[in-house]
């Protein structure tokens, strides 16, 4: 269309058929960066009919292809509303500002990679967002979709904005944007709404879309922030949030798939044609952590540790790699080596898929749960790749604060055997910014460094080692102990960085062994905002967005000045500002955006442990220790799910013949 | 750790001719390289592995078509550790890789080397929009000229490349034809719709252009041969042309290209055909 408007399709579960944009969108993609990132096409992926399917979902993840394909979330959503007989789902991802201006310019609708049937088609798009940064994609999504940005002003002609994934568990800053969320697992969440969404449908939609939302409202698993009135104290705090409706719950719980082994998905993992960040199959094999590290939302939010099963893993693994003819597996999890039965899981691969060239990684792995066993098996039948450790904290102290409890010495010990045992990279993981960090916990990070290459030179009998310090900012998340603390001021953590950097290379002869990354404090202060914000927060994404922000995770398309000068726009004439929502501390009886929605966490847990976080107190993990009344259990009706089994997978009667 | 005993030796090479149809001519060779690679595994194939600290499969790639550009005729060749049934090979491969990269033949080599065997390829170049006789118009004056250079950016910088010295014929069509020495490509099983193959300009003017370009360094491409009849004739066409290449080959002296297969399917000399002079 001329005036660059995008025509606005169909109809909300309409009985027209859907067409694909494929021959509208095929003529520009000579002209993108890339174009097989929107072709779709994927082994494994599924193509349904439109009308034999009554509930239709459009899953996007927010960022570009690449990232956004390896997607786990995704991936498993997309298979199992797949297998329904009375739905389809398709996926979509952020376009490209190249192709956005050109679909913008010719009038093609945002797309799905399936069958290339435009998103304002479907009854659902469901968004996942991991991270906060993807919200301006979002609105771009919307746009290109012809959905109107605020939920508001959508009718019964457009599908259900729906936000899942980690940052749903605090909507509020896109509460505007979206007509509902859901917290926690999906993989029951989206079979149940695809119930409610069908039953209405094969009513006649009786009630319009009030009604499916209020319908999907009362199963207390699915937020509706419209149901919801926020009301402000004088001084910007927030004073209430309270359904505005009689049959709605004052608080949504999130959903929490309790059996792993009952889920195992993604059975068809999707094999992308083009390059993404993750070319491997991915089998999760636990989920939930009850470390109790302070700063990791993760790890709060999604309690009990509920694991996969040996056997469990086993048959994924073999199916994954029949499935996709990746020679990678990885065995995700937050924090992979604490699997109950990891040794046997581990040596039973390598036994079972030995000489056929294929490695397993463990991409997270704490410490003082490695080994160099560990390693070996990892490692037997593939690369050997480098090794990451996350001691987080520069100092013991501050690692006692934000409870990862790694000594100095265990990692020297880790790592000094690691370097006789043939590895000659390891990277060490860190964030700067820290509640009551000083300068001195960051500058430990040099010594800590300069300690390992020289125990590793020693161990090793060679100078070449090397090790890598990478360094994030530190954000302060919702539903984590630290959801009060002060984010600390991007300068100071800049500062902190430039002192770090000298101090590694203060002694010249360890500094060339040392590679050095880190990201500046600006990009965190956003994330900060848009990670602790309410609805205030809003029109600051919405400005931003207009202003051209695309794609907030990407440092060449990120701009601070963007963001500062839209939050002064748009905060300080309601008496808050970036600073208020980031840098400042809040108080035990403050309501917080979030509390309404129901992490399982106990809030007067969470203070607790931020009291004990500020005197330096350390807390266990619950599985090998009695429980720490955290609240998840008891709250949500669950409670951890670990072996050991005592099984052992068996060789393969038959491997790669 | 990949040490001990030295991989298992090649003991059959087998020579695929293979499609990137429809959507998926915007695959990339490096796209495909990473696709077929994972074929090869999914499809339990017994590729043999080269020696040494990061084992790569046996695969030889013979220059691809750019990405964007639709083939009919793409060619590699791989090396096996284990003797097997080529149409088994065939079948196991088209079916672990996506719609639309099919493999269409899959024949033993028996000697000789494949890329010696590929000096050019035919072309079919779709106008959307562009009258029969305009494009005949334009690739007469094209054909009339004694050299069109243009200039290119490559990877090695900007670039003059003769598009005519590398054009051996050119013809003008309505219809697709699928001339040269291979005969007609062995019908797919995809349906155009399935692969969102566009109809929309079907029912105005659709020039079709076949040519035969002999493979030179840099290649001419189809984009070039289009920027050669912008020069020369102001053919400027509003919608994208659409490229596909439908046989790849050894040129012989009557501008004919050869299967580079015959030769390894037997009945036909082994050997180097006759360059054209």
């Amino acid at each position: 269309m001329a005036d660059g408007s995008v025509e606005r399709p169909y109809t909300l579960g309409g009985t027209m058929s859907v067409q694909s944009v494929f021959p509208r969108l095929e003529h520009l993609l000579p002209k993108v960066q890339k174009p097989i990132q929107y072709v779709g096409g994927e082994l494994n992926s599924t193509i349904k009919d439109w009308d034999a399917h009554p509930v239709r979902w459009a899953l996007m993840y927010p960022d570009a292809y690449e990232v956004g394909l390896p997607n786990q979330g995704v991936q498993i959503l997309y298979e199992i509303l797949n297998e329904r007989p009375d739905a389809l789902a398709e996926r979509t991802y952020a376009v490209w500002p190249d192709l956005e201006a050109l679909m913008r310019a010719n009038g093609v609708p945002q797309f799905t990679v399936d069958a290339h049937r435009p998103v304002g088609a479907f009854d659902v798009l469901g968004v996942s967002f991991a991270t906060e940064l993807g919200y301006t994609n979002l609105l771009t999504a919307l746009d290109l979709a012809g959905i109107p940005l605020r939920a508001e002003h959508r009718t019964e002609d457009h599908p259900i904005v729906l936000a899942g994934g980690h940052a749903a568990f605090n909507p509020e800053p896109i509460a505007d944007f979206i007509d509902a969320a859901v917290l926690g697992d999906g993989e029951e969440a989206v079979n149940e709404m695809t119930d409610v969404i069908r039953d209405w449908k094969a009513q006649g939609r009786p009630g319009g879309r009030d009604e499916v939302l209020l319908r999907l409202a009362r199963t207390e698993a699915v937020y509706v922030p419209r149901f919801y009135d926020v009301d402000y104290l004088p001084d910007g705090r927030i004073q209430r949030v309270v359904p505005n409706r009689a049959d709605v719950p004052f608080r949504i719980r999130k959903r929490t798939t309790m059996d792993l082994d009952a889920w195992p998905y993604p059975k068809q993992p999707l094999v992308p044609l083009a390059e993404t960040v993750h070319e491997r199959a991915s089998v999760e094999i636990f989920r939930g952590c009850t470390r109790g590290c302070r700063f990791c939302q993760a790890g709060m939010i999604t309690r009990p540790v509920r694991e996969r099963s040996i056997t469990g893993i086993g048959e994924m693994v073999e199916a994954s790699l029949k499935a996709t003819g990746f020679n990678e597996v990885g065995l995700l999890s937050l924090s992979s080596a604490d699997h109950s039965e990891i040794a046997e899981v581990t040596k039973d691969l390598a036994d079972r898929y030995e000489g056929t060239s294929t490695s397993l990684s463990l991409p997270s792995t704490r410490v003082d749960a490695f080994n160099i066993d560990l390693a070996n098996e990892l490692s037997r039948n593939g690369r050997r790749s480098g090794l990451t450790f996350a001691p987080e904290g520069g100092s013991e102290r501050l690692r006692r604060v934000i409870n990862k409890m790694v000594s100095k010495d265990d990692l020297i010990r880790t790592v000094t055997a690691a370097y006789s045992a043939g590895w000659t990279q390891v990277k060490l993981y860190f964030m700067c910014g820290l509640p009551t960090e000083t300068d001195e916990d960051v500058l430990e990070i040099a010594e800590m460094a300069h300690d390992v290459i020289r125990a590793g030179r020693q161990a090793a009998g060679r100078k070449d080692i090397r090790c890598t310090v990478s360094i994030g900012g530190f954000v302060p998340k919702p539903h984590t102990p630290f959801q009060w603390a002060a984010q600390e001021d991007p300068d100071v953590v800049d500062d902190r960085l430039k002192k770090l950097r000298q101090a590694i290379n203060a002694d010249r002869s360890l500094g060339k062994a040392i590679g050095y990354r880190y990201h500046d404090g600006k990009p965190s202060l956003i994330e900060g905002l848009l990670s602790r914000g309410d609805r205030r927060v809003g029109r600051v994404i919405e400005r931003v967005w207009q202003e051209g922000g695309r794609f907030d995770g990407w440092h060449e398309h990120f701009s601070y000045e963007r963001w500062i000068d839209a939050a002064k726009a748009e905060l300080e004439p309601l008496g808050v500002s970036l600073a208020w929502f980031t840098t400042r501390e809040r108080e035990e009886l403050e309501v917080l955006p979030w509390d309404h929605l129901d992490s399982g966490l106990d809030k007067e847990w969470l203070w607790s442990d931020w009291q004990d976080a500020l005197d330096s107190v350390e807390l266990d993990d619950c599985r090998w220790t009695p429980c720490f009344d955290c609240g998840v259990c008891p709250t949500m009706d669950t409670e951890i799910q670990i072996g050991p089994t005592g099984k052992r997978l068996l060789p393969l009667t038959v491997v790669n013949s | 750790m990949p040490d001990g005993p030295p991989p298992p030796p090649v003991v059959q090479r087998v020579r695929l001719r293979y499609t990137k149809r429809a959507r998926l001519r915007f695959t990339s060779h490096r796209d495909f390289a990473r696709a077929f690679e994972r074929a090869l595994r999914r499809g339990g194939v017994p590729i043999a592995y080269s020696a040494g600290f990061s084992p790569h499969p046996k695969v030889s790639y013979v220059g691809a078509a750019p990405t964007g550009v639709a083939s009919e005729a793409e060619y590699l060749e791989i090396g096996l550790a284990r003797e097997v049934d080529v149409e088994q090979l065939r079948l196991a491969l088209d079916r672990a890789l996506p719609l639309g990269i099919d493999v269409l033949e899959a024949v033993p080599a028996t000697g000789g080397s494949l890329p010696d065997r590929i000096d050019a390829s035919q072309w079919e170049i779709a106008l959307p929009g562009v009258a029969p006789e305009v494009a005949r118009s334009a690739v007469t004056k094209l054909l009339a000229a004694e050299s069109v250079p243009i200039e290119r950016r490559t990877k090695a910088g900007q670039r003059t490349i003769d598009v005519r010295s590398a054009l051996v014929s050119a013809v003008v069509t309505e219809e697709v034809e699928r001339a040269g020495g291979t005969g007609a490509a062995p019908s797919s099983p995809v349906t155009e719709s399935e692969l969102g193959v566009s109809t929309a300009a079907a029912s105005s003017h659709c020039a079709i252009i076949i040519c035969v370009v002999r493979h030179t360094t840099p290649a001419v491409r189809p984009d070039d041969i289009l920027t050669g009849l912008r020069q020369v004739a102001d053919l400027d066409p509003t919608e994208p042309p659409r490229a596909t290449r439908l046989v790849q080959g050894a040129l012989t002296a009557e501008g004919r290209i050869v299967d580079p297969l015959d030769a390894d399917r037997g009945g036909v000399t082994i050997g180097t055909p006759t360059q054209p002079a």
